[in-house]
């Protein structure tokens, strides 16, 4: 659990981990009932629409201005994203 | 005012391009319905109407709040998105613009569209209409309320594995889930990006081909949108003579409520006496839906949400360390609990060793969904059964307990999988088990992939043999 919440950027407190071991057994217990089936020679599924290599016309159009990308977030700073240290300076 | 109300979309919008009333008359009228929102349906609305033409010049629309607007609030139901603003328009929003409607408001929902009960929402949960004390389904929760509400006169939702079809049934009105790739995704914000299609939530199937005939067709902004070849017409058709309906063979030892089974079973009389026939037909792995679905989708999910790190918008929670501090402080505050429980079983199902066992054999079990369709479709038009196994529920009756909550996706699933278009339609009403006053239930019609007219024509014909005629609050009796 502990693992995977660090795989997935969650930092779940003690209750949570306790409380969704449990409810991920139970699902994953109902999920495990696809093992029995022989699906040796079975093709996966990733998509349903048999679409390949759809391409645009390569055209230069405008991207949006700097301070509209930057308005929505928490911490714009002199035309960039601001963020922690990615080094803890304790 | 009040009679506006009662117009239809099809029929406002005859009478805004006769002259004989105009848009902001329409407009405001629907204005002050939805200002009267005791459902907690909206979760945003807007003030003023843009002046538009086309076919749905000034009509109202109300408008899932996972559809990204310029400068509108948008959440998806989400505290991690709480005071975003986008800078663009998703592509249906637009679309919907160019045919001269307009944004009524944007609608509540389980937070990023992940529910069945719209409980999930960050914003507290939407009320049904029919008896406030249950849900009205969800994810698309807040769209189906205000419809059948009388808060709108149409909505669009999005339909994951369910999300537009359950809560249309639960509130009795009709729900239109598209053929994937029928509308373009764009400005959509993603949960389960092989699997979400967007689609209308009517009052009847005439308005949700009216809205799917503006919405659909290809976008250069979304590689995976086809639209549908031919467009989409107003639905005619009287009889269901020649057509033939299939109900799965293993419906008989599905688990069903009494009251809904009984309105499924007069509804395929209904279809008979419309010179429709009823055979059975096997599918025999759409029973393992829920197992596939349930790896599919949060592993996809999983992966979507990684992109809300509090750096680029929405909530930041700094925490007093490094980077990933922030970023581990600020989704553990943003999301709800459902959301992280489906981040920690779709990162778990992609994790290396478990992939093949979760992730691989789901999709495997996908093909053989469809396949089963395929050959279900080789021989009938359409594949019928209840939209849901029950009625509404009670608030907080299954909110312990995931794994009931997502068994109401059971009839869904199935053809989200297989990328099919599906719609419900209200059949009847019938009582809660336990008892209670009578609720709504739906009938589901599924259909070959972009057989999207086939399959309003049907429903139009049973629509108009139904005439379900009941309304929240008590009124006619379907």
């Amino acid at each position: 659990m502990l693992h995977v919440a660090k795989l997935a950027r969650l930092r779940l407190s003690e209750e949570e981990v306790e409380r969704m071991a449990g409810e991920l057994s139970g699902i994953l217990d109902h999920v495990d009932r696809i093992a029995a089936l022989d699906l040796d020679d079975v093709p996966p599924t990733s998509h349903v629409v048999e679409l390949e290599n759809v391409l645009r016309a390569d055209e230069p159009r405008p991207s949006w201005p700097r301070d509209v990308v930057l308005a929505p977030a928490p911490d714009p700073d002199d035309g960039a994203f601001r963020v922690p240290s990615p080094q803890a300076e304790a | 005012m009040g009679d506006l109300l009662e117009l239809s979309v099809a029929e406002a919008a005859a009478k805004v391009a006769a002259g004989e009333i105009s848009s902001e008359e329409l407009f405001g009228a629907w204005r002050e319905a939805a200002a009267g929102d005791e459902l907690n349906a909206y979760l945003w609305r807007a003030q003023e109407a843009e002046p538009g033409s086309g076919p749905l010049a000034g009509v109202p629309v109300a408008v899932k709040d996972i559809f990204c607007t310029e400068g509108v609030p948008t959440t998806a139901g989400s505290r991690i998105l709480e005071g975003y603003a986008p800078p663009y328009t998703s592509t249906a929003v637009r679309r919907l613009a160019e045919a001269g409607a307009n944004v009524l408001g944007k609608t509540n929902m389980d937070e990023f569209a992940m529910g069945s009960s719209n409980e999930n929402s960050a914003y507290g949960p939407v009320l049904n209409p029919w008896d406030r004390e249950r849900v009205p389904g969800g994810s698309s929760g807040g769209s189906a309320a205000a419809v059948a509400g009388g808060l709108a006169p149409c909505a669009i939702g999005t339909d994951t594995g369910g999300s537009i079809r359950q809560p249309a049934a639960l509130c009795g009105i009709v729900g239109l889930k598209p053929t994937y790739g029928a509308i373009s995704r764009y400005g959509m914000i993603a949960f389960a990006s092989s699997l979400d299609q967007c689609g209308p939530l009517t009052r009847d199937v005439t308005d949700a081909a009216l809205l799917l005939a503006a919405l659909q067709g290809r976008d250069p902004c979304d590689s995976t949108s086809v639209g549908i070849e031919g467009g989409v017409q107003a639905p005619s058709r009287e009889d269901l003579k020649g057509l033939c309906f299939a109900v799965p063979s293993e419906l008989a030892r599905d688990e069903i409520d009494a009251g809904v089974r009984e309105v499924f079973e007069a509804t395929l009389a209904r279809i008979e006496e419309l010179g429709g026939e009823i055979a059975e037909a096997p599918l025999p792995h759409a029973e393992h839906g829920i197992s596939a679905y349930y790896v599919i989708a949060p592993a996809e999910a999983s992966s979507n949400l990684a992109r809300y790190d509090g750096v680029r918008y929405g909530l930041r929670e700094e925490g007093a360390g490094d980077l990933v501090e922030m970023y581990e402080s600020t989704r553990v505050a943003g999301f709800g609990a459902e959301v992280k429980r489906r981040i920690m079983l779709g990162t778990y199902a992609l994790s290396s060793g478990y992939y093949d066992a979760y992730y691989g054999r789901a999709q495997r079990v996908r093909t053989k969904i469809a396949a089963d369709f395929d050959a279900a479709f080789a021989d009938f038009d359409f594949v019928v059964t209840p939209t849901s196994p029950s009625v509404a529920f009670r608030l907080g009756e299954k909110t312990a307990d995931p794994l009931a909550m997502y068994m109401n996706d059971f009839f869904t699933v199935p053809m989200s999988l297989a990328g099919i278009p599906a719609i419900s339609i209200p059949a009847g009403l019938a009582e809660p088990e336990g008892g209670g006053p009578r609720l709504p239930v739906g009938f589901q019609i599924a259909a070959p992939a972009f057989a999207e007219q086939p399959l309003l024509e049907a429903a139009y014909a049973l629509e108009q043999a139904i005439g379900f005629e009941a309304r929240p609050g008590g009124g006619g009796d379907g």
